[in-house]
């Protein structure tokens, strides 16, 4: 007989296993001399811890009844639950704190599309650690992992979540009509977002400038072109830029219109692309207000890796067998 | 010139033609192409070609690092994660609603039984329509030939894409309301367009002169 699992399930065996575990142990290995304790929280929580996180963290999510009629959730990622640890356990603790995990995050998805519904994600915390430092020790911590299993040629294209809202500011673009400006931006369609600021009616220049950020990519050069408007940010990246080590500051791209879905995020924000792989491994970024939302005050940064994808783009690399296994 | 190494997923059907003609102008060679019905893959020119709902799929997937295709396919499929670069303008139909001649049935159908069943190869497209504009309809999706559906009683009306009209008069159909206006885009993978940003634009700003 033959039972079915849930699409965007499955079974890990063996010889998978192995593999997973090689990667996750080479991840283990870097948490731990970088002094990022393992923890682990539970797969469900309260709805209204989720939401209080972020809105769209607990949308998607799988929802149940527990025996009192509360509403629980699976989790949809594991910064959420950290912030509330970080609040309720270590309430008093002297930052920086730093923590990593290794632990499955549930998603809906939509069907016959490949999706998983359950995923593997490593990835760390990194408490009471403001920029631009604290963005360092992250994206170099990221750095080191993806080359300690030895993935060859990933990139991590480097954006900040606050450059386009920062430009909407300064061009005096009215509050009423960002939400649809965003909106397309998220979905990635710049053919959309040109009919929206030409609908604006802005000036040439502000209109030029506002099609135009959103879709400069590339190295430190794309950081010399958005004089004045976005200034403070774009000047914030380049901070990032001149300290990072020079094998990191190979990896970056600079994307000024690197969006991500989830909205807790304050600043800088950076996901990891490799070439054997047509979808981001994993990515991360600031969220300085996410702490204060659990109680406790502290700028934070973070990042996720899924770690199937990751095992993906090492098998399309060809260094099965070689490094591993 | 060509490409720039990238490559593309292209549409059969109808909007292949003035796709063809796009690489040429770039200078990449479609003659191969253009004399082989049967085959798929072009790997020599970096062309792909598919029916044009599957090229968000194989752009979105990464198995070509661009696509062209209706944006039609793109306003069905709105969560592939995937650039859309340019308005390439070319390939303009219309969504449209129709149903047959004379006294609107739709009409009819959504007074007395409160709903109007609607044919269409569109359901996404459909339903957020008729939900946008307050009205109750049943969506029976099907995959060809829509404009048998009102015809048959199938359905009360149909939601499809005319670049003329010409069948739907043939038919006995009339369009009652234009939904939207689709025409051929460019679209990207989105790791693609990170690990070859310069390849891409400079291939964007070539369309861009082209068009």
């Amino acid at each position: 007989m033959i039972d079915p699992i849930p699409s965007g399930t499955r079974d890990v065996l063996p010889d998978e296993m192995r593999e997973i575990r090689a990667i996750t142990e080479k991840l283990r290995g870097v948490f731990d001399a970088r002094g990022y304790g393992e923890v682990a929280t539970p797969a469900l929580e309260y709805e209204s811890t989720l939401a209080r996180g972020d809105a769209a963290a607990a949308e998607p999510a799988y929802r149940l009844f527990d025996e009192q009629g509360n509403v629980l959730v699976l989790r949809s990622d594991m910064t959420i639950p950290i912030a509330r640890v970080v609040a309720t356990r270590y309430a008093t603790s002297a930052p920086p704190l730093r923590f990593c995990y290794f632990a499955h995050a549930y998603r809906s998805v939509r069907p016959q599309r490949g999706q998983a519904r359950e995923m593997l994600q490593a990835g760390i915390e990194l408490v009471g650690a403001p920029g631009p430092d604290g963005t360092i020790e992250a994206i170099e911590l990221l750095c080191e992992v993806l080359d300690s299993v030895g993935l060859d040629s990933y990139r991590v294209g480097l954006g900040d979540a606050s450059l386009y809202p920062a430009l909407l500011d300064v061009l005096g673009v009215p509050a009423a009509a960002r939400a649809p400006i965003l909106n397309e931006l998220v979905a990635r369609d710049f053919v959309g977002l040109e009919r929206e600021i030409e609908g604006l009616g802005l000036a040439d220049e502000a209109s030029d400038l506002l099609l135009r950020v959103p879709q400069l990519r590339g190295g430190p050069e794309v950081l010399e072109l958005p004089s004045g408007p976005a200034a403070d940010v774009v000047g914030r990246l380049k901070r990032l830029h001149e300290r990072f080590s020079r094998d990191v500051a190979e990896r970056i791209i600079f994307d000024l219109g690197l969006s991500r879905s989830l909205g807790y995020y304050t600043g800088a924000i950076f996901e990891v692309y490799d070439g054997a792989l047509g979808v981001p491994l994993g990515g991360g970024g600031r969220y300085d207000d996410l702490l204060a939302r659990f109680g406790r005050e502290l700028p934070a940064a973070g990042w996720a890796l899924n770690v199937e994808r990751l095992h993906i783009a090492l098998v399309g690399e060809g260094e099965r067998g070689e490094r591993w296994g | 010139m060509g490409l720039n190494g990238l490559t593309i997923a292209v549409p059969r059907g109808a909007l292949m033609g003035e796709t063809l003609d796009l690489l040429d102008t770039l200078g990449v060679d479609t003659a191969e192409v253009r004399a082989n019905d049967r085959r798929l893959l072009f790997g020599e020119v970096g062309i792909v070609t598919m029916r044009p709902s599957d090229v968000p799929t194989y752009v979105e997937a990464g198995a070509a690092d661009l696509g062209i295709t209706g944006k039609d396919v793109l306003a069905e499929q709105t969560e592939r994660e995937v650039y859309e670069l340019a308005d390439l303008g070319y390939g303009r139909c219309v969504m449209v609603f129709a149903t047959v001649a004379g006294d609107d049935p739709a009409a009819e159908a959504l007074r007395r039984l409160g709903v109007m069943r609607i044919a269409t190869k569109y359901p996404r497209i459909a339903a957020a329509y008729f939900e946008r504009t307050g009205r109750q309809a049943e969506i029976v999706e099907v995959k060809g030939s829509v404009e048998l559906a009102p015809l048959t009683g199938l359905a009360d009306g149909i939601v499809d894409l005319t670049a003329t009209g010409t069948t739907l008069k043939e038919n006995g159909l009339v369009i009652r309301e234009e939904i939207t206006v689709a025409t051929a885009r460019l679209i990207a993978n989105p790791v693609a367009h990170k690990l070859k940003a310069a390849e891409i634009d400079e291939l964007l700003a070539r369309i861009r002169d082209a068009a």
